[in-house]
Order: C-alpha cells, then sequence, then structure tokens
C-alpha cells in the first residue's frame, strides 16, 4: 500500500522533449516508473529514452496511461491538463512553476468535475519508494517504510526525507503538495489518504507560511486523524507583505503567520519542530509508533 | 503586482466603472493646470495602507491651500515609502459609503465576492458586517450572486467582476464605494494583478514599484531575492530550504539580510548572478545552504571558486549536502568556511554577523 501512486502506475509525460522532461523520463525510468508515453505537439514519432512521443494525449491513449506529469511551460500548462482531463487521466501532476493562478483555478475545478485528481502546481511530484515516481524528487533520498510525508515545499521535503532515510525511517508516500496559493491537492486531501493507509503509520507535514493550510489541516486532525503526526513550518522570520520564493509563501495583513500555523497544529496535538533536521530525531523516539 | 489607486482608477474607467474627476501630478507647476472646481482632494500615491492616518489625503478649498497640501504630501514617507506623485481629484457630496471587492480565496479554491454597505473602513475590523458570496471560477458570476447586494451597485459589481478576471487579478477592491448623486462612484481602488499573468498583459504598467532595486534586477534574472532587515545573506536552493535557514539563523540571534533561493540549478554561470547579487546587497556574511539533489554540488561549487576568483566577497559560510558533496567540499576548502551540519551552518554565520 501507498497513497494515490503505486507500482501499477502508467505514466505519460506531457513536454517529454524539452530538457526537464527528458531528464526526468530517464530519473523516473532509474526509480523504477513505467512511463509509456510522452506527448509533446509537433513532435509526434519521436522517441526520448525508449518512450514513444505522441502529438496529442488523445493519439498517446492508446498506450493505456493512466497518470500523466506535466512540464510544459506556464503559458501552456493549462491548455496541457485539460487535455489530459478531457482524454480521461485521473491523476495530473503538475511541476511546472509560475502557472497564472487563474488558469489553476479552472482546471482545478474542472479536475473536480471529472473526478481526477491534480497534485502541483509547482511541486515536486509523488513518490512511492518501491513502487513509483511522478515527479522529480532525487531517486538517492528515500528509503520504503511506514511513514506518509505532505509537504508544500521542494528541497526541504528532499531534506527532511533524507534525513528520515538516514535514521533509518522509510516513508511510505511523500507528496509535495506545491508552493502556489491555489493547488489541486491539499494537506487535508494528503491526511486522509494517510489516515486510511494502513501501510502508514506516522505522518510528516511540511508548511509554510501563506495561507491557512495549515490551521484547516489542523482542525481535520483533531477529528479525523489518529495516527501520530509531525510537522515543521518554515518562515517563522518572514516579513509580511513579501512573497518568500513561493508564490504562495506570503504572510498579508495578519494571515499566514508561522506562529499561528504552530499554535493551531500544537493544539491539535501536532509535534511541531523547531528545526527541519529533529523531525527524525522525534520520530524515531516516539515508541508508540514503533 | 500592486497598482497605484491612479492606475487602478484608469482601469476602472475603462470598465465604465464611475471614478472622480482627477489628475494625477508629481510637480506643484501642474497644480495649475487643473481644470476641476474647488474644493479638492489631494492623495499620497502609496502602496502601503493606513495612508489616511498617516495625513496623506488632504482637501484643499483654493489655490493656496492646494500647494500647501502639495508641499506637505510630496515631504511625507508613509511607513518608509515616499511619496512621488499626487491625486488630485474633485470633492465628491457623498451619500452613503460601501464596501466591494472580488478575490481570490485560496482556501476555498473559489473566487469571493465581498459586500458591507460600512465603507472607508479596513475590511479585517468590519467583519461581522461583510457578505461574502462564492463564486465557482468555471462558472463566473451568476445573476442570483448580486441579487445579495443592492440594486445600486450590482453594475458596478458586474464591472468589477469582468475586470478582476480578465486583468488576471488577485485582488480588486473598491473603498469606499460611495453613492454620490444617485450614482455609485469609486472613491479608491486597491488591485493586485498576479505576477505570473504579467507576461499577457502588455497594457499594464510593468515596473513592480513594491521592488527594491536590487529584488528587481534579480527579477530580470529569474532569481528569488528578498531584502531583509539583519546583515547575514542567505544562499540556499529552493524557498522553503532558505526559509528554514533564515528560521534556523534566528535560533542563534543571527539576523537574515537578505533571502536568495537559488532555485534548481546546473549552471554555475547561474550561481555566478546570484553572488553577483547578494554581494550588492553588502551583507556582513553569507551564508550558503544547499542540498543537491538534482542540483550538482560541485557545479555550484565552481560558480562560487570562479566569482570568488574574480570579486571581492564577504566570508562564506558553507554547508552542502548531497550529490558530489565530497568533490565540492575538497575544491572549496580554501575559499569557503565548510561546515557539515545545518545546525553549524547556522551557528557560525550569526556569530560572524554578530
Amino acid at each position: 500500500m501507498a497513497i494515490w501512486v503505486d507500482e501499477d502506475i502508467r505514466l505519460l509525460v506531457q513536454g517529454i522533449t524539452g530538457h526537464q522532461g527528458q531528464f526526468h523520463t530517464k530519473a523516473m525510468q532509474e526509480f523504477g516508473t513505467n512511463i509509456v508515453a510522452g506527448v509533446t505537439p509537433g513532435k509526434g514519432g519521436m522517441q526520448v529514452h525508449g518512450v514513444p512521443v505522441y502529438d496529442s494525449v488523445e493519439d498517446a491513449m492508446e498506450r493505456e496511461p493512466n497518470a500523466s506529469i506535466v512540464f510544459v511551460p506556464a503559458a501552456f500548462a493549462r491548455d496541457a491538463v485539460i487535455e489530459a482531463l478531457d482524454a480521461g487521466i485521473k491523476l495530473i501532476v503538475v511541476i511546472t512553476e509560475n502557472i497564472p493562478f487563474h488558469d489553476t483555478m479552472q482546471f482545478v475545478h474542472y479536475a473536480m468535475y471529472k473526478n481526477a485528481r491534480v497534485i502541483g502546481p509547482n511541486c515536486p511530484g509523488i513518490a512511492s519508494p518501491g513502487k513509483s515516481k511522478i515527479g522529480i524528487f532525487p531517486n538517492i533520498i528515500f528509503k520504503e517504510g511506514n511513514v506518509g510525508v505532505a509537504s508544500r515545499s521542494g528541497t526541504l521535503t528532499y531534506e527532511i526525507v533524507a534525513s528520515l532515510s538516514k535514521a533509518g525511517i522509510g516513508q511510505s508516500t511523500c507528496v509535495g503538495l506545491g508552493g502556489d496559493p491555489i493547488t489541486g491537492s491539499t494537506f487535508i486531501d494528503a491526511l486522509k489518504a494517510f489516515e486510511e493507509d494502513e501501510e502508514t503509520k506516522a505522518i510528516v507535514m511540511v508548511g509554510e507560511i501563506g495561507g491557512t493550510a495549515e490551521e484547516e489541516a489542523a482542525e481535520y486532525i483533531k477529528r479525523n486523524v489518529s495516527k501520530p503526526v509531525y510537522a515543521y513550518i518554515a518562515g517563522r522570520t518572514a516579513p509580511p507583505g513579501k512573497r518568500m520564493g513561493h508564490a504562495g509563501a506570503i504572510i498579508a495583513g495578519n494571515m499566514g503567520t508561522a506562529e499561528s500555523k504552530i499554535a493551531a497544529l500544537e493544539d491539535a496535538g501536532v509535534v511541531v519542530a523547531r528545526f527541519p533536521y529533529e523531525i527524525a530525531g522525534l520520530i524515531k523516539n516516539d515508541k508508540e509508533i514503533w | 503586482m500592486k497598482l497605484f489607486e491612479w492606475q487602478g482608477k484608469e482601469l476602472f474607467s475603462s470598465y465604465g466603472i464611475a471614478v472622480p474627476k482627477g489628475k494625477v501630478i508629481d510637480k506643484k507647476e501642474e497644480l495649475e493646470k487643473i481644470d476641476i472646481p474647488f474644493p479638492w482632494v489631494l492623495k499620497a500615491q502609496v502602496l502601503v495602507g493606513g495612508r489616511g492616518k498617516a495625513g496623506g489625503i488632504k482637501i484643499a478649498n483654493d489655490m493656496e491651500e492646494a500647494r500647501k497640501a502639495f508641499d506637505e504630501i510630496m515631504a511625507m514617507e508613509i511607513k518608509g515609502e515616499k511619496v512621488k506623485k499626487i491625486l488630485v481629484e474633485e470633492k465628491a457630496e457623498i451619500e452613503k459609503e460601501m464596501y466591494l471587492s472580488f478575490f481570490l480565496d485560496r482556501s476555498s479554491r473559489q473566487f469571493l465576492m465581498m459586500f458591507s454597505s460600512k465603507g472607508g473602513v479596513d475590511i479585517e475590523s468590519m467583519k461581522e458586517n461583510v457578505k461574502k458570496i462564492y463564486i465557482n471560477p468555471l462558472i463566473g458570476l451568476q445573476q442570483y450572486h448580486l441579487r445579495k447586494i443592492p440594486k445600486e451597485v450590482r453594475q458596478i459589481a458586474r464591472s468589477l467582476y469582468n475586470l478582476f478576471v480578465e486583468k488576471d487579478c488577485e485582488l480588486a477592491e473598491i473603498n469606499p464605494l460611495a453613492i454620490a448623486g444617485g450614482e455609485a462612484l469609486a472613491l479608491d481602488s486597491k488591485i493586485i494583478i498576479d505576477d505570473n499573468a504579467m507576461y499577457r498583459h502588455g497594457e499594464l504598467p510593468k515596473e513592480n514599484a513594491e521592488l527594491t532595486p536590487l529584488e528587481r534586477e534579480a527579477r530580470s534574472k529569474g532569481i528569488a531575492f528578498v531584502q531583509l532587515d539583519g546583515n547575514i545573506g542567505v544562499i540556499a536552493n529552493g524557498a522553503g530550504l532558505t526559509m528554514a535557514t533564515l528560521d534556523a539563523l534566528n535560533e542563534f540571534n543571527g539576523k537574515g539580510g537578505v533571502f536568495l533561493d537559488l532555485g534548481g540549478t546546473d549552471d554555475p554561470e547561474k550561481v555566478k548572478q546570484a553572488l553577483e547579487i547578494m554581494v550588492k546587497a553588502k551583507p556582513k556574511v553569507i551564508l550558503i545552504n544547499l542540498f543537491g539533489g538534482i542540483t550538482k554540488c560541485d557545479t555550484v561549487a565552481k560558480g562560487i571558486i570562479e566569482f570568488m576568483q574574480e570579486n571581492e566577497t564577504p566570508p562564506i559560510v558553507a554547508r552542502i549536502k548531497g550529490v558530489n558533496e565530497d568533490v565540492a567540499r575538497e575544491m572549496l576548502k580554501d575559499y569557503v568556511i565548510a561546515v557539515d551540519s545545518f545546525q553549524e551552518v547556522a551557528k557560525k554565520a550569526a556569530e560572524l554577523g554578530g
């Protein structure tokens, strides 16, 4: 078991002929992901690392993909996601950064209408160690195990996952939800799935300033999550009104501060680490998990 | 990107939203050419809030008062922001002040229309009187949504909604929305355009006045860069990791002066560009915290060394983890103070900064 992504994934890569698309197609294959097709309009008939390239998602459906990863540039990303949704794909991971928020709103709502899941945008993707990876996480950081990780950040997650693995704590699934204000999947979606997943014994949340997703997650945890949850929140020292790298990492007025998130999570019984590298030790010392 | 009031009002006019007759000026002589009957309202054009309280809005009943108000406002600095332009407007006879806005609501992932029959004050302070109307972004604004607000402002709400969607706004706000002479009139504007969508709005102003000159330079090179109050420049890869590094510094009483997210680069040139901008911010110490997953540590090291051979830099404390970290560490040993852990790098930089 794992959440959302397992060994049955048959992946389509949208934007496969670009620099990122090619590089990560190979990296995902090395992880063990079964990549069945790629799409780049106008490049049909090519091959990238042995993967056949098609002009459209509709054409690529003859290879029966059941998930897609989107690397296409921001200006064309909405089009790519809607094309995949219309072709019937039910899991779409959007790596692309800097997509206009109104575009994201549209494809996120269209995905709801199509009963499909979008992960991202502006995210590192999702990986279930030993099974499959749809994303750009470095392969070397993972270890198979029982901790579920959900995060709004990229590199900070690599850092935390690597420190977990080094401490002997493996992961069931790691999902990067994305650093934008509007994302297809939220902490609550991930918490719900990890709570239901038999393999997952503990959950790690990596949040950051901006919005109220962590506060909403805290409310959800109080009512619905029985498994131990650990968290780290980045941006305690970030000033209000400044976008800290991620489009979504901004304190607006008095909304979205780290203090508010940490207080809400602690109130829900979540153990919040002061430093990212502390999480591995905290989990290791939790006798109830092991 | 935030628009100034006068820029927002120009947009309003182009959408048929009535605004007071006015002119934006930056020289005192221009007052003489203004063809609007007194009394006037002179309004400082700044992006920060709290302008009225700070004295940035003044009434003038004749030219003499107008000149005096001009001088006073132009000399002001409101929350650190210098006044560069003044909007001179006719003073409308106001019967009623209301509030109207549309924004992208992160938590519901919908458009949110907010209306209050009491305007002119901060929206956060008038929670109980606010009507919240959620709008599905795929379906858009419907008649029944508009029936929830008074008849006299429905047309303006429709126009503001169109502007909000067509100009890729994060926020489009009219506060106060006045009724003057029986007509709805936008007395102020607050508009935030999504930076990600600027590429498809050539008609909108290009210069983001909220950024410092260095922040603007960094942005033009695709580097996420934020100037802060402290004296330690932090370079890391990834926004979350950079923020976490600043937080860790603070735990050791160090003060971050620059947030620089290198992103997922594998190009020594980009590293050099990042250092170039960092050095211009004149930090006392530079802290580099890298986790190389896709980024190779030795490529970053190459960029650092090439830059240091050609330029003067403050001391650099570095912690470099990930792919080819051993090679990178060996390369950098004569150039930077290399430490092993996240904790140590923050501690060491804080020491040097203090």
